[in-house]
């Protein structure tokens, strides 16, 4: 039976893992269905079970999904032990092996990988900078704005919305310029301001991965579905 | 051929299988990676049309006469290119190997194209091998399938110097058309298995090979169109693109569809079914009776006609590989199937529209 002080930390513990992302679509890895289930006990011991659209997905990736929400559970007051499983994948057993053993990336994969993930992680948050510049701007052009305007704005200046939010977090994690008078179109590479010259390659080009995360989110979700009939803790469409 | 609406549609199915995946072939001690790899493609199958979907046990393995029917008398393909993937270290007789394919294509004279492999890692016994299969199957194309584990490493990419070596040695054999196929596993792991990095300094440095990048390295779409952009010799495969989007995820599909036309151009894409994933016929059907959607989303995009689906759907090909092309199929203002274009990544040469 469950008690209202378990009942607690089981929600403290999803809303833990709503703040993981796929690094590669930069969803929250609840909404996209991978979270099979968690649970916490009366003893504070949380298990949480994650499973992927494939049985070959990416492994660095997969291997940061379980990695982060490790932390992320890890870190709640009143979890004192924490287990992550990946469910029904090539690598599940150096995955979770690793991560329960807080062995890092490299050592789980001992002789096949020569570093950490940090650069990898850095590279997929530049992408998602660019999607979510074309989600913020987008509306702003359709709405008729001036694609050199756009190059004048800064964050502070752009109506709110969760897209706007995201981005800014995003720039954040990268430690990129995020704050109320930095400007909305930058380079994620350099976090310099895109000049007018580069500016309509680079809104072109923000379109086109934004299109490219979420196809690929939409052929994850098509996948999952295809491999289990049940739907994931928080699931839910964009 | 198909046609509709008076039409002549010439097919060429530029990415399609022969395989065999079922128990019989596994290796043993590798079960679960041959049982993964069939279940996981048997998956993709279901983001087709339900009526096209197959039992996980006809999927595993089809006969001569399954493919036969699927791909030319019902799927209106007119020439249909094998793109073997070995696997060895999981199937014992390979999953879908030069030699079977071209054992079965014999029984049908000019059906088929019979692309074969190499992978770098096999050394001088590799070349030898591609030697003997080029003598043996005329073969001017390869699939490269990066992402193959090989005796403790995971994978491989264009720029490593064995590779360069396989492309030379390819390339003086008369090999032509080089198709990269990227999977989730590299050697080494912490690095994107799915970066086509590689591909651009191969194509650049190999300017008389075509290099195919299959399924347009999804799911990097956004790498790849800023690289086939400025890489005159960078073709788009579309298997996985029509297969995977255009029923179950149409607007995507679209979208897709738009980006790759912009940055691409229809001359540079080639179809591919990517049978047995999905049978041809409704992918050819559906992607004849395709527009792109109106609505402000896709009103920027460039339109694709009737002619630009000819050249998609097999004149591209045909150039390629030498298909010859009887007349009625021919594009009726010349064209440029299969040209070596540059295209919009050229921002100093092409207006680029930020809306």
């Amino acid at each position: 039976m469950t008690s209202p002080a378990t009942a607690g930390s089981l929600i403290r513990v999803l809303a833990a893992l709503r703040g993981v992302r796929d690094p590669e679509l930069d969803e929250p890895i609840t909404s996209l269905g991978f979270v099979t289930s968690a649970t916490v006990s009366s003893e504070g011991a949380a298990q949480v079970r994650l499973r992927l659209p494939t049985y070959f997905c990416a492994p660095n990736f997969a291997f940061l999904m379980v990695a982060d929400a490790y932390d992320a559970v890890a870190a709640l007051p009143g979890v004192r032990r924490t287990e992550v499983v990946l469910e029904d994948h090539f690598a599940s057993d150096a995955i979770n092996g690793g991560v329960a053993a807080r062995a890092g990336f490299a050592r789980s994969f001992d002789g096949e990988a020569v570093g950490e993930l940090h650069e990898l992680r850095a590279d997929f948050l530049r992408k998602a900078i660019m999607a979510g510049t074309d989600q913020v701007c987008r509306p702003l052009l359709d709405a008729g704005a001036d694609p050199a305007a756009l190059l004048e704005l800064t964050l502070g200046e752009v109506p709110p919305s969760a897209a706007l939010e995201r981005l800014r977090q995003r720039r954040a994690e990268l430690g990129l310029p995020s704050a109320d008078d930095a400007p909305l179109v930058i380079d994620p590479a350099t976090g310099a301001r895109v000049s007018a010259e580069a500016a309509p390659l680079h809104l072109r080009r923000a379109r086109t991965t934004r299109i490219s995360l979420e196809s690929n989110g939409s052929i994850c979700r098509g996948m999952l579905r295809r491999r289990y009939d049940v739907p994931g803790l928080g699931e839910e469409e964009p | 051929m198909y046609e509709k609406n008076g039409e002549k549609y010439f097919v060429v199915d530029g990415h399609m299988h022969y395989w065999n995946a079922a128990p019989d072939n596994w290796v043993p001690g590798a079960e679960q990676y041959a049982k993964g790899w069939i279940e996981c493609f048997h998956a993709y199958q279901g983001l087709g049309p339900p009526a096209t979907h197959w039992t996980l046990e006809h999927f595993q393995k089809y006969s001569e006469d399954d493919l036969m029917k699927d791909v030319f008398e019902d799927g209106h393909v007119d020439v249909a290119v094998f793109q073997p993937t070995y696997l060895k270290e999981w199937y014992k007789e390979g999953f879908n190997t030069t030699e079977r394919n071209a054992e079965m294509g014999e029984h049908h004279p000019g059906k088929f194209v019979y692309n074969t492999r190499f992978d770098p890692r096999d050394g001088d016994e590799g070349l030898e091998h591609l030697r003997r299969n080029v003598d043996r199957y005329g073969s001017t194309g390869v699939k490269l399938y990066t992402a193959e584990w090989n005796a403790g490493s995971r994978g491989y990419k264009l720029t490593d110097p064995a590779a360069y070596r396989f492309l030379e040695a390819a390339q003086a054999l008369g090999i032509k058309n080089i198709h990269v196929h990227k999977g989730p596993t590299i050697w080494p792991l912490d690095k994107d298995a799915f970066d086509v990095a590689d591909v651009d300094h191969a194509a650049t440095d190999f300017p008389e090979l075509n290099f195919i990048v299959e399924h347009v390295g999804l799911p990097r779409i956004e790498d790849f169109c800023f690289m086939a952009t400025q890489e005159p010799n960078v073709y788009a495969g579309l298997a996985v693109v029509i297969g995977g989007l255009m029923h179950a995820r149409p607007r995507f599909f679209a979208k897709v569809m738009g980006e790759l036309l912009f940055w691409v151009g229809e001359d540079k894409m080639l179809f591919g079914s990517d049978y047995a994933i999905w049978e041809p016929k409704w992918q050819v059907e559906g992607f004849v009776d395709w527009e792109m959607p109106g609505g402000e989303e896709f009103t920027d995009y460039p339109r694709l006609t009737a002619e630009g689906k000819k050249k998609i759907l097999g004149l591209n090909a045909a150039k390629l590989y030498g298909i010859e092309v009887p007349a009625e199929y021919q594009l009726k203002d010349g064209g440029t199937p299969g040209a070596q274009e540059v295209l919009a990544g050229q921002p100093e040469e092409h207006a680029v529209s930020g809306a």
